[in-house]
Parts: structure tokens; C-alpha cells; sequence
């Protein structure tokens, strides 16, 4: 199987990765901008904007300064697994970004290229799990601090983590008795155009539950506000990261931005259509400009996810502790139950 | 020597190696983190076989859920090398011969076992598609079944889970 | 007791109902909240670009006036000193020289005169209180320094200089 391969693709492959990496942790890398943009903007205020035009070196600024600050291991830290936890919270958060089909295939003389690392059979549940192992990276750093905070924070990002991936789960399954396939590629292609036989072909119109509880499950997954109480700093000095500094520390808040930007993709290739876009059929362009087209449409999808989530985060504030348990197991769990039961009749109904 | 075979020696070597750091490593964290690993090299082996779902479905539950609760359980109980407790000369008489007599039940399997199976070839028996034909067609009934005693084991935690 | 405001709203503390139970509405209203805020003007001044002007009333760094001719107005009698509630002025007097009438208006003056500008408090009450009209409040504040003896202004800091004279204070 994956073996038997040539040259040419395993080229073709490497330089797919590379470019996917790269555009990974740029967006990464400006969403930290936009971020204290968008955080800036909401509270009446400018935000960065003196290093280059409009602040738009600044990402490269804050890089450079967590570069050259001082690294600091506590002598009471078990320094292999220390320097372990940062290095695997962005491993894994960089893996995810494999399976994403981020454009239909380029025609390049003679040769078809999916703009797609793998086309897996099983893409969600790669995703999945390649989400689950996330927090090993803030589990492991929070318990090689050795530190009471560190390891709080870390012990509630692993029972949120835990908690609301049922509830991802669940909502996914329902998604997942309607298209049948848990290739990526397959779903999105099945989500083609925007309109067909009198109906929204785009997922997010046959499961705007499900969607809803992907989302919230999503925001849980990427510790983001409103439940980002592993790193709630009024309880927890700073939760997972308290006794992590320099690019360590870069290397978490870094995973974090990778995952949102890694999240929004598989919102809006799962719910939104992916690259699809209305009208792709009726433009009368060349299919290699379709591709094109569909690459920037889903970037301009993933950006507005992106930008939804900064501006839940300036919005609402922290979840209490039981709170967020009562959330994800006594309503998203059941609903996303119901949704599931609901669908499974509704798909029985209208195949007979 | 071909691709397929190196790898498999690789991932043997992690699995055999960190299982046995499971076993022999005082902290409890690190003999966690081993389980882990030995995990992820047997899910490798599943890929070897064509067995991509199970190899992910592994993964996700082995790795993903029941290993976190184990490592949460450790780090919540604060268990170092140092509380380890002295366990007594019987206990791990035991122990040896319970992991012994488990050892001969694996090696009498392994000896009935059909070899035509062992050939290495892959096949798409763990294709999810296939998987899911076997699944809900030959094996419809102790799937069902095996859902049934999840069910009662739930209902049962929950109830554990009420009566404090 | 008499509320301060008529704004003041009694806290709610019944249980949430369903609809609020569901977070949803909440969170919406509050979502487009901060959109509208999106779109506001914003507060901030680019400050070293723009500056805020200040208010007429404005009080900053002292300055020591001359009069018409260039001499100087102060005649070091202490009215300043006595009126500074932070004591933050002190000086010391000094007789005329014959042949200095072009530098001091009167007999006296002052030879010594400092401020601790860490002291002050920019009340304006020596304004006030000096006879001479020779010390003034202008619409400047004092420059951050690393070192606390730069934050003590001697005459050549606060006397403003005479018309085509460098001025010593490279601050100022």
C-alpha cells in the first residue's frame, strides 16, 4: 500500500507537505496578530501597529523576543519530559492538516495533482484521534513542571479534552449516516456547488445541530475562551504553561493558534463545502482555475471561522469549572444523541 | 529485505522494548508514557496489516482516552518512585506466575494459529467498509450483544456513580 | 440608603430559566455587542504622531520669567518656598554686584533655586504666590530619567533662556 511508491510522487508529496506546514504556521503566525487586532478592535482600541505598516511585522517581533529570552527549566522538573510536552503539543498539532483536502486536483502537463497529502479512507477518524493525542503535550509539560498550578491546569485540560470529544464524536456520526464516507475527499465532493435539486448541497444546512455542537466541541478542543480553563490565569497563575518560558512557552501558545486554524479548516471543509463554492459550475473557467477559485474560497471559510473564534474569545467570559462539566455531559452529549436518532430515522424516512 | 519488512522489525523492536519498560520502570508516569508508546507501535502494526481503521480506532481509544484517564488517575494520586510501595515477596510470586501462565496461553494460540494467516499478505478485511459488512451481517449478534453489556456496565457506573 | 445614579439596576438572582439555561441568546446578544464596538471610533491617540491638547487650565514644568529687558524677575525672596505644600522649592539669595544690573531687575536675587520635580505636586501655588510674576507654570511635563538627580531642576533648567542663547538643557 502506501510502499509501493514512485519517486515522482513521493516528491510531488513532500513539496504538498512543505507548503501545507509552511501555510499552517504563517496563518498560525498572523493569527496571533489578528488576534490582538480583532481583541483590539472590539475594545475601542488600535492594537499593534508600529513594527512595519500597519504592525504587520509584529508576529516576527514577538517571535525574535521569545527566541531571545531566557530558557528556564525549574530544577525540580523532569527535564526530558519538560522539553517533551511543547515539542508534542505542536507535533500533533501540526500532523491534523494532513488529511484536509485544501483544493480539488491542478492539471500540470499531463499530471493530476490532489491538493490533498492523503486521501485516507478513514480522514475523521484520523483527525480524531490525531486530536486526542493533543493533550498528551499539556498533560505531559503540566506534570514535568512540577508545579501545583501547572498541574491543575493540566489534569482539567485532560477531563474538558476527554469530556467534550464524546460529544464531537457523537455529533460527527450523525453527520457522517448522511454522507456515507469518512474520507474527507468524498465529503467534500458530495457538498459540490451550493445549490442542487432544490436543496443547499453544504452539510451545514442538513445538520445545523450537529454543527453547532462541532463548533462548541471545537472551542473545548482548542482551549480557547470561553473554555480555556486550563490556562485560566485568575485561578491558575497560568494553568499548563506557568513555569514554561521562552519559545517553549511560543511553542504552546503556537500549537494553540496552529489548532484553531486546523479546526476552522475541518469546519469548513466538514460543514461549509470545502473548496466548493457557488457557481463554480457556471463561471466557464478551466478546471485549473476552479481549483484555484475553491483553494481561496476555503481559506476565506477557514479565515472567518478564524476570526469567529477571536471574537467569541473578546466576547464572552470563562466557564465556571462545573459549568463546562454540566455543559458537555448533561446537554451537548444529549442533544447530540438526539441529533443522531433524529437523523438516523429522517435518513430511513426519505430513503423509503 | 523489502520496505515493509524493515519497518515491521522497527516497530517490533519499540513495542518489545518499551513493553518491557512498562514493567521495569519504578515511576508509575514513565511506565504510562511506555504503554503509550507501545500503543502507538502496535497501531504501527495494524497499518503494516492494511488494518487502517483499527489502527486509528486503537489509537483513539487505547491512546486517546483510556491512557489519559490513567496518566489523570497517576498525576491526581501524585504517585512518584519514591511512594512506590515495597510490595511483599508473595505478591510478586504472583505475579510471575500469572504472567506466566499467560505467556503459555499466548504461545498455545500462537502454535494453533493458521499460518496461512501470519503470511504477512496484506488483505482489506480492516478496511472500514469491509469491516463494517462483517460487523453488521455475519456478526450481527454478538455485536448487538457485546452493545448490550456496554449498556448495562454504564447503567451500572451510573448507578454506582448515584448512591454517594 | 439614596442611590448615587438613577442607572443603578437590582441584581437578578432568580435561576436561569431554559432559554437562558441554553447559553445561545446570551452569547448572540453579546456577540453583537462587540461587533457594533467593531465598527466604533476609536479611543486611542497615536501618541508620539498626534498629541492630545492640553486643557487651558493645564499646569506643568515651572519656568523663571525674565522681564522685557532679559533680567531676570526673581528676587529670591521666598514666597514660593513658603507657599509649596510639597516643599519641593528652595533657594538661596544673593546680593547685586554693581555692574549687574543687566542680568537682575532687582537688588537681590536669587543665586541658587532648585525644584524637585519629584516633590511637586504642579498645584501652581507658587504661581500664585510670587510678588514678581517670575515663576510660571508652563505646558510641558517633566522627561523620564533613569537617575533621581536629574529629576531636580536647578536655574539653569527652569530660567528660560534669552533670545538667540542656546539653551543649556538638551531636556528642556
Amino acid at each position: 500500500m502506501i510502499l509501493q511508491i514512485g519517486t515522482y510522487l513521493l516528491v510531488e508529496k513532500f513539496i504538498l507537505i512543505s507548503i501545507v506546514l509552511a501555510i499552517s504556521l504563517l496563518v498560525a503566525m498572523y493569527s496571533t496578530y489578528a488576534e490582538r487586532k480583532v481583541a483590539a478592535v472590539i475594545q475601542d482600541r488600535r492594537g499593534p501597529n508600529r513594527a512595519g505598516p500597519f504592525g504587520i511585522l509584529q508576529p516576527l517581533a514577538d517571535g525574535a523576543k521569545l527566541f531571545f529570552k531566557e530558557e528556564i527549566i525549574p530544577s525540580h522538573s523532569t527535564r526530558f519530559l519538560f522539553i517533551l510536552g511543547p515539542s508534542l503539543a505542536m507535533l500533533t498539532a501540526c500532523m491534523t492538516g494532513a488529511v484536509i483536502p485544501w483544493g480539488d486536483s491542478l492539471h500540470l502537463g499531463g499530471h493530476v495533482v490532489p491538493l490533498q497529502v492523503a486521501d485516507v479512507n478513514i480522514g475523521i477518524l484520523f483527525i480524531f484521534g490525531v486530536v486526542s493525542l493533543g493533550v498528551y503535550g499539556i498533560m505531559i509539560g503540566a506534570w514535568a513542571s512540577n508545579n501545583k498550578f501547572s498541574l491543575l491546569g493540566g489534569i482539567r485540560a485532560a477531563s474538558q479534552i476527554i469530556s467534550y470529544e464524546l460529544a464531537m464524536g457523537l455529533s460527527l456520526i450523525a453527520l457522517l449516516m448522511l454522507t456515507g464516507s469518512l474520507s474527507l475527499n468524498d465529503i467534500v465532493r458530495q457538498q459540490h456547488g451550493f445549490w442542487k435539486n432544490g436543496y443547499f448541497t453544504w452539510n451545514f444546512f442538513r445538520q445545523p445541530i450537529g454543527f453547532l455542537i462541532f463548533l462548541v466541541c471545537a472551542f473545548a478542543e482548542c482551549n480557547r475562551t470561553p473554555f480555556d480553563l486550563a490556562e485560566c490565569e485568575n485561578e491558575l497563575v497560568n494553568g499548563y504553561h506557568t513555569e514554561y518560558s521562552s519559545m517553549k512557552l511560543g511553542f504552546y501558545l503556537f500549537a494553540e493558534y496552529v489548532n484553531m486554524f486546523i479546526s476552522s479548516a475541518v469546519m469548513a471543509t466538514l460543514f461549509f463545502g470545502g473548496f466548493n463554492f457557488p457557481f463554480m459550475d457556471h463561471l466557464g473557467l478551466s478546471a485549473n482555475w476552479i481549483t484555484i477559485l475553491g483553494v481561496v474560497a476555503l481559506f476565506v471559510k477557514t479565515g472567518f471561522f478564524i476570526f469567529l473564534f477571536m471574537w467569541v474569545r473578546w466576547t464572552i467570559p470563562r466557564f465556571r469549572y462545573d459549568q463546562l462539566m454540566k455543559l458537555g455531559w448533561k446537554m451537548l452529549i444529549p442533544l447530540a444523541l438526539l441529533n443522531m436518532v433524529v437523523t438516523g430515522g429522517a435518513a430511513l424516512f426519505f430513503n423509503h | 529485505m523489502n520496505w515493509q519488512l524493515i519497518i515491521f522489525w522497527i516497530l517490533a523492536v519499540i513495542a518489545l522494548l518499551c513493553a518491557i519498560g512498562v514493567v521495569t520502570s519504578r515511576n508509575p508516569i514513565n511506565s504510562v508514557l511506555f504503554l503509550i508508546m507501545t500503543f502507538f507501535a502496535i497501531a504501527g502494526h495494524y497499518l503494516l496489516l492494511n488494518a487502517q481503521f483499527l489502527a486509528v480506532v486503537h489509537i483513539i481509544v487505547y491512546a486517546g482516552a483510556i491512557m489519559v484517564l490513567f496518566l489523570f488517575v497517576i498525576m491526581l494520586m501524585n504517585m512518584n518512585a519514591e511512594t512506590e510501595p515495597q510490595k511483599s515477596q508473595l505478591v510478586r510470586f504472583a505475579g510471575v506466575i500469572s504472567g506466566g501462565i499467560l505467556l503459555i496461553v499466548v504461545l498455545a494460540a500462537l502454535k494453533k494459529a493458521d499460518p496461512a494467516l501470519m503470511s504477512g499478505k496484506s488483505s482489506d478485511i480492516g478496511l472500514i467498509s469491509n469491516l463494517g459488512q462483517v460487523l453488521f451481517h455475519e456478526f450481527i449478534v454478538p455485536f448487538e450483544l457485546s452493545s448490550v453489556l456496554f449498556l448495562s456496565a454504564m447503567v451500572g457506573a451510573v448507578l454506582i456513580g448515584k448512591k454517594n | 440608603m439614596q442611590a448615587l445614579t438613577d442607572r443603578a439596576v437590582p441584581v437578578d438572582r432568580r435561576p436561569l430559566n431554559f432559554w437562558e439555561k441554553m447559553y445561545l441568546p446570551g452569547i448572540f446578544r453579546g456577540m453583537a455587542i462587540t461587533l457594533k464596538h467593531i465598527f466604533r471610533k476609536k479611543a486611542t491617540i497615536n501618541y508620539p504622531e498626534e498629541k492630545r491638547a492640553f486643557s487651558p487650565v493645564f499646569r506643568g514644568l515651572q519656568i523663571l520669567n525674565r522681564d522685557e529687558e532679559g533680567r531676570e524677575r526673581c528676587t529670591a525672596c521666598g514666597l514660593c518656598a513658603v507657599a509649596c505644600p510639597a516643599e519641593a522649592i528652595t533657594m538661596e539669595a544673593a546680593e547685586r554686584k554693581p555692574g549687574e544690573e543687566h542680568l537682575y531687575r532687582e537688588e537681590k536675587y536669587a543665586a541658587k533655586y532648585e525644584i524637585n520635580m519629584l516633590r511637586c505636586i504642579f498645584c501652581g501655588f507658587c504661581e500664585e504666590a510670587c510678588p514678581k510674576d517670575a515663576i510660571y507654570l508652563t505646558e510641558t511635563f517633566a522627561p523620564s530619567s533613569f537617575e533621581r538627580e536629574h529629576f531636580i531642576y536647578g536655574k539653569e533648567d527652569l530660567l528660560i533662556p534669552l533670545p538667540g542663547e542656546e539653551t543649556k538643557n538638551p531636556q528642556a
